[in-house]
C-alpha cells in the first residue's frame, strides 16, 4: 500500500494523479479464513483491523451484504463522546474515543476527527440532576466532563435560545474531548488497512446460512458460495436478529428506525455538538456547512430504513425553538437506519451459545462513537476469550441480572 | 405513517393517534419461575424480517389497548383484532397466509 501523505500529493501532481491505487482489494472469498466478520460496517472492520493490529491474526474475511459502511455507518450523525453514567459504558466509550483521537495516523487515512465539544443540554430539573451525577461519574471513571452554566453554554454556542418558554436551558454536561469524526472515512481507512494487511473485504457478498457441526461453527453458506471458518463474528447491527436465527440462538433486540436529517449548506455557525434529550434532537454542523440533525426513534419493529415523518417534526419542532434562526432553513436530506435496541439500552460483546462464534451488537442509537472502541474489545474478546472491556457487556447479563443501566442514565438520544 | 383501525373503537387513523408498545402474546410469568423463563418474557424477542404480532395502544382516542399484525419489511398493516385473546384470529391468519405464504411468528403459523 501506498501511504497517503503532502509528498505523495506533490508527487501525484506532477504526473496528472496516474499513480493512486485502488484504496483496498475486491477479491473473491477463498474457501477457507480463521476468522470470518459479517458486516463490514464501522464495528465490523474495527473488528477486524484490531484482530489483526493487536494480535497477528490476518487469515480474515470480512463479507457485507451491501456496500461497505452502507449501513449504520453512512447513517449517523458522527458524534463522539463518552460522557456515559455507568463503568462498563465509560470505560469502553472512552477508550473508543480515545482512539478516535489518533486512528487519522494510524490508519493512515484522514477521518476529520473534530474534537470540538459536546454539551448534553439540561432542559428539566430532572436533567440537572441527572447530569450533574454523570459529571460526578466521570470525574471518578478518568472521563474529562463538567457541569457547565447557562452562560457558558451561550458563550460556546451563541445561536443557542436560552429562554425557550418549554424548554429553557438550564444548564449543560460539557466534554471538551468529544467531537465528530467524517463517519464514510473510518469504514474506508479501516477497510484499506486491513486489505493492506492481507483481509478479504467482500462486499454484495449475503449470508444465506450458518453451518454449525456439534453445537461448533464450521463456516458460512453465502451468495457466493461455502466458506469455511475457525472462528465467526456477527456484527450486523439491525440485522443481528436475523443471523442470530441462522445460528441458532435467540437475542434480547428489537429493531427499529432512527431518523436523521441535514439542512442546506451554510456559512459555520455552530462550532459544538449540542444533543437535547429531553426534545429528542442533537445538532451539530457539517464541514460542508450543513445542519445535522438526530431525531428520535419509532416505537415500532421496522426494517425498511425509513421512519415516520411526525418524528422528523417533533425533532424540527423542539430543535426551532432551542434554535430559532433553524426555522429559516430548508432541509435537504431525510434518512432512516435500523438499530439493534436491547432491554438496558446497553451493547452486547459476547460470545453465543455456539461455539466459536461471537456477537456484536446491540449499539442501539448511538454505536458511530463506539467504532474503534468496540473493534479493539470485540478482537480480543474473539483472539483471547475474553477481554476486560466486554466482561460486562455478555449477553448473559440478562439472565443474571446484571444490567448496564444507560437507558435511565443517557436517556434517549444514546 | 402506519394507518391503524383500533378494533375497541372503531376509529381509523394514523400512527401519531396511536403508542406503539411492543411484541403481543408475551407469556407471562410470575414469582417462582426459573430464570430461563424471566429471560425469555421479559428481554427476548421475536424481532422478525417479515410479519409481525405487536400491541399498540389507541392513546389520543378510546385509551384501549389491542394487537395489530404488521410486516416489518413493508410496513404493511395486516389487520388489528381486541387484546382480549391468546392468539391471533384465524381469519387475520388466513388473510396473512394468502400474502405472505408459508409465514412463522413465535408459535403461530
Amino acid at each position: 500500500m501506498k501511504r497517503y501523505s503532502a509528498f505523495a500529493i506533490a508527487r501525484e501532481a506532477t504526473r496528472y494523479h496516474s499513480g493512486w491505487e485502488r484504496a483496498w482489494r475486491a477479491p473473491e472469498p477463498k474457501s477457507k479464513y480463521d476468522v470470518i466478520i459479517i458486516g463490514a460496517g464501522g464495528h465490523g472492520l474495527a473488528t477486524a483491523y484490531y484482530l489483526g493490529k493487536n494480535f497477528g491474526i490476518t487469515n480474515v474475511a470480512i463479507i457485507e451484504k451491501g456496500w461497505l459502511g452502507g449501513g449504520n455507518t453512512g447513517r449517523n450523525t458522527t458524534i463522539i463522546r463518552s460522557n456515559y453514567l455507568q463503568d462498563p459504558s465509560a470505560a469502553l466509550y472512552e477508550k473508543s474515543r480515545s482512539l478516535y483521537e489518533t486512528m487519522s495516523q494510524d490508519l493512515n487515512y484522514n477521518v476529520m476527527f473534530s474534537p470540538r465539544g459536546v454539551i448534553m443540554l439540561a432542559q428539566t430539573q430532572h436533567e440537572i440532576r441527572g447530569y450533574q451525577r454523570t459529571a460526578h461519574a466521570n470525574a471518578l471513571q478518568g472521563v474529562q466532563t463538567e457541569w457547565i452554566s447557562p452562560a457558558k453554554v451561550k458563550e460556546l454556542c451563541p445561536i443557542i435560545n436560552l429562554d425557550g418558554p418549554r424548554y429553557p436551558v438550564l444548564g449543560g454536561l460539557w466534554q471538551a474531548r468529544g467531537g465528530t469524526a467524517r463517519h464514510d472515512a473510518v469504514a474506508w481507512g479501516y477497510a484499506r488497512a486491513c486489505s493492506d494487511m492481507g483481509m478479504d473485504v467482500i462486499q454484495k457478498c449475503e449470508v444465506t446460512a450458518i453451518r454449525r457441526v456439534g453445537g461448533k461453527v464450521v463456516g458460512v453458506d453465502t451468495t457466493k458460495g461455502a466458506i469455511d471458518c475457525d472462528k465467526l463474528g456477527i456484527v450486523v447491527a439491525g440485522h443481528s436478529g436475523d443471523l442470530a436465527q441462522m445460528a441458532g440462538f435467540r437475542l434480547p433486540l428489537e429493531s427499529v428506525a432512527l431518523q436523521a436529517l441535514v439542512s442546506e449548506p451554510i456559512k459555520p455557525a455552530m462550532d459544538v455538538v449540542i444533543m437535547a434529550n429531553t426534545v429528542h434532537g442533537y445538532l451539530s454542523q457539517s464541514d460542508k456547512g450543513e445542519m445535522v440533525i438526530g431525531g428520535g426513534t419509532d416505537g415500532y419493529n421496522n426494517y425498511t430504513q425509513r421512519g415516520s415523518f411526525h418524528h422528523v417534526e417533533e425533532t424540527v419542532r423542539a430543535l426551532n425553538e432551542t434554535f430559532p434562526m433553524l426555522s429559516r432553513l430548508k432541509m435537504l436530506r431525510q434518512w432512516g437506519g435500523i438499530v439493534d435496541v436491547t432491554g438496558d439500552r446497553s451493547p452486547m460483546l459476547s460470545k453465543t451459545p455456539v461455539d466459536g462464534v461471537f456477537i456484536n451488537c446491540g449499539w442501539g442509537t448511538g454505536g458511530f462513537k463506539a467504532i474503534p472502541g468496540s473493534g479493539w474489545a470485540m478482537a480480543e474478546l474473539m483472539a483471547k476469550g475474553h477481554s476486560p472491556l466486554t466482561d460486562a457487556f455478555g449477553m448473559e447479563r440478562y439472565i443474571e441480572g446484571r444490567f448496564i443501566d444507560e437507558s435511565v442514565a443517557a436517556g434517549v438520544a444514546h | 405513517m402506519l394507518i391503524l383501525t383500533c378494533p375497541c373503537c372503531g376509529v381509523t387513523a394514523e400512527e401519531t393517534e396511536f403508542h406503539a408498545g411492543g411484541e403481543a402474546h408475551l407469556k407471562r410469568f410470575g414469582p417462582g419461575s426459573d430464570n430461563a423463563d424471566f429471560e425469555n418474557y421479559l428481554f427476548m424477542r421475536e424481532n422478525p424480517k417479515g410479519v409481525h404480532f405487536e400491541r399498540w395502544r389507541h392513546n389520543n382516542g378510546c385509551g384501549k389497548w389491542f394487537y395489530a399484525a404488521r410486516c416489518t419489511m413493508t410496513l404493511e398493516v395486516f389487520g388489528t383484532y381486541l387484546a382480549q385473546t391468546y392468539e391471533p384470529p384465524a381469519d387475520l391468519c388466513a388473510k396473512i397466509s394468502a400474502k405472505r405464504p408459508g409465514w412463522s411468528w413465535g408459535r403461530f403459523s
